[in-house]
């Protein structure tokens, strides 16, 4: 029996092994190719161990696109757009969660309606708009079309039914609060896990849009990571020690926010899915 | 008599007037970049426009000119081929990893789950220029991993095929922990006592799994299939980085997403482009609704 309780163990976490090795060898193998000149990468067999490029291949990247700029970019707009989301779905799901008023179940039920409409629908019309207004090329149009979501409203409003007590409020309104000063200075303290989640969220999914901002961005001082990174491979294409440094160093400020956050972050998740 | 004042509807709204203004930013930016832009591209479809000059109403001539559009179809089944390949397998391997991440005595649980989740925290662009690398024709890593087993490296982006499985294999690799999550979460809000009651009842390990633990799951399940599709049938990125706007060889990695883009962006064809984005929302809509009935019955 013991014997077999064993096995079973170590056969779960063999086959579980396995699956990580699949999910993380792609990042090993990223870091093998930007720690090697191009000369190792194509050689076959492949080189399947860290080099000492590193360093030069990132002075190469600096020097043949304007990283910082680009990095400066996506940072900016994610940054914006994350605070843009946070106040406006919480001021809406914080409302919508504990106040009454004419029209409330109706407006609730076409926002969540909203999250039915693929977003390809809207994508030519979109642009033209952005066109019209004269924002393309601009941080306005990779941050003001993202400010507010219905998912976040919805996701708010489910945390805030619990989190928020109504005797809390109450007792908020009895002290004098106006329905600002109760979001303010009861509601949001409440809210943090769930702010915590939707401005993660939020955050990895603008850092990694790729098509929206390679629709209404033209020149190169207002590409985002994603873009420059497909440029650098349309450009490059020979030269994969700049690609592949390019690419992984893009890709790790974010990883290590999401490793820094992954706790809140996968409890988040896995709530989401199971609260439809 | 008294008569009991009962303040009309606009007095009760205009006494609410800040709830309003709260909820308002959302329907505000909505109403721009979401109702209009759909009425708006609606509008389109029934016009031949290069984004200057006047647009032409030409009816819905687009339409008819769609429905014969070979290219088009193309990208739908191409699209369709994507998904299969790539939904079943995904589905599959997130239950399985789902399975034994539950197990009541397994350690490291969490790492475990961070592991599998990286994956889907690391950008599409990466990604597919990642896989390019793994993948190319010649002296890629997989060629090379084959060639040790004693197989000739094939010619992964050059033919129709492999280039849809490759596509398909980036789409498992991102989303499989994503869904094995889902599922993860879905499987620990199973009550214990329903097991435990089933156990009493002398129910075996088989019996538990199809009665219970599926039954249970079915409504994650069904959550997971349609954004599945939803999602596969937007892809747009892993084939445009990997191969181009042209979609490759022959086309064979021209998805629905890509080909629309083309329309509007390369070709300038807004009004086209408007028509195919019309007829993609039909055929995912419809293909969602059959997936839906599927699961529901299975």
């Amino acid at each position: 029996m013991a014997s077999d309780k064993f096995l079973t163990k170590a056969l779960t976490h063999f086959v579980l092994l396995i699956g990580v090795i699949i999910s993380i060898f792609p990042f090993y193998w990223l870091v093998v190719m930007a720690t090697n000149t191009t000369s190792d990468i194509l050689r076959f067999p492949p080189k399947l161990t860290f080099g000492h490029e590193l360093f030069t291949n990132v002075k190469n990247v600096l020097a043949s696109i304007d990283f910082y700029q680009a990095f400066f970019n996506t940072l900016f707009v994610s940054t914006v757009t994350v605070i843009g989301v946070l106040f406006f779905c919480s001021l809406a799901g914080f409302t919508f969660a504990k106040f009454r008023f004419p029209g409330k179940n109706m407006l609730f039920t076409a926002l969540l309606l909203t999250m039915m409409i693929p977003s390809q629908m809207s994508f030519v019309p979109s642009f033209l708009l952005i066109a019209e207004f004269g924002w393309v090329d601009s941080y306005k149009a990779l941050i003001i079309p993202g400010l507010a979501s219905a998912f976040g409203i919805f996701w708010i409003r489910q945390f805030c039914q619990d989190a928020v007590p109504d005797e809390l409020l109450e007792a908020g309104r009895l002290d004098g609060c106006n329905t600002f000063r109760l979001y303010w200075n009861v509601a949001l303290p409440s809210l943090r896990p769930a702010l915590t989640f939707l401005g993660i969220f939020t955050f990895i999914g603008v850092w990694n849009d790729y098509l929206w901002p390679l629709v209404t961005i033209n020149s190169p001082s207002r590409y985002t990571l994603q873009v420059m990174l497909a440029q650098l491979n349309g450009v490059y294409d020979t030269d994969y020690a700049i690609i592949m440094t390019g690419t992984l160093m893009a890709t790790l400020p974010l990883i290590i926010l999401f490793i820094i956050f992954s706790k809140q972050f996968m409890k988040g998740v896995a709530e989401g899915a199971v609260k439809e | 008599m008294l008569r009991q004042h009962k303040p009309s509807l606009w007095a009760e709204i205009w006494k609410k007037r800040t709830l309003y203004l709260f909820i308002s930013p959302f329907f505000l930016l909505f109403a721009v970049f979401g109702v209009f832009p759909i009425f708006y591209s609606l509008y389109l479809s029934f016009h031949s426009w290069s984004g200057l000059g006047d647009k032409t109403f030409v009816g819905l001539s687009q339409f008819q000119y769609l429905l014969g559009d070979a290219e088009f179809w193309q990208a739908v089944g191409n699209t369709f081929a994507i998904w299969f390949l790539s939904s079943i397998p995904m589905l599959f391997f997130a239950l399985v990893i789902a399975f034994l991440l539950n197990l009541p005595s397994l350690k490291g649980r969490s790492t475990y789950q961070t592991m599998f989740f990286i994956t889907n925290v690391t950008s599409i662009v990466a990604v597919a220029i990642i896989f390019e690398t793994i993948f190319s024709n010649q002296y890629g890593l997989m060629n090379y991993l084959l060639s040790l087993i004693g197989i000739t490296p094939l010619e992964w982006l050059n033919s129709g095929f492999l280039v849809k499985v490759v596509i398909a294999s980036m789409v498992v690799w991102r989303f499989v922990g994503y869904n094995a999550i889902i599922y993860l979460a879905g499987l620990q809000n199973i009550p214990k006592t329903l097991y435990e009651a089933a156990i009493i009842d002398g129910a075996n390990k088989t019996q538990i799994f199809f009665r219970i633990t599926i039954p249970l799951l079915r409504p994650i399940i069904l959550f997971t299939v349609i954004m599945t599709t939803i999602g596969s049938m937007q892809i747009f990125t892993e084939p445009q980085i990997l191969l181009g706007n042209s979609g490759g060889v022959g086309g064979a990695g021209m998805t629905m997403t890509l080909y629309m883009y083309n329309e509007g962006f390369l070709n300038n064809q807004f009004g086209y482009a408007s028509a195919v984005s019309w007829a993609m929302f039909i055929i995912i809509a419809l293909f969602s609704l059959i997936n839906w009935k599927l699961v529901q019955k299975a």
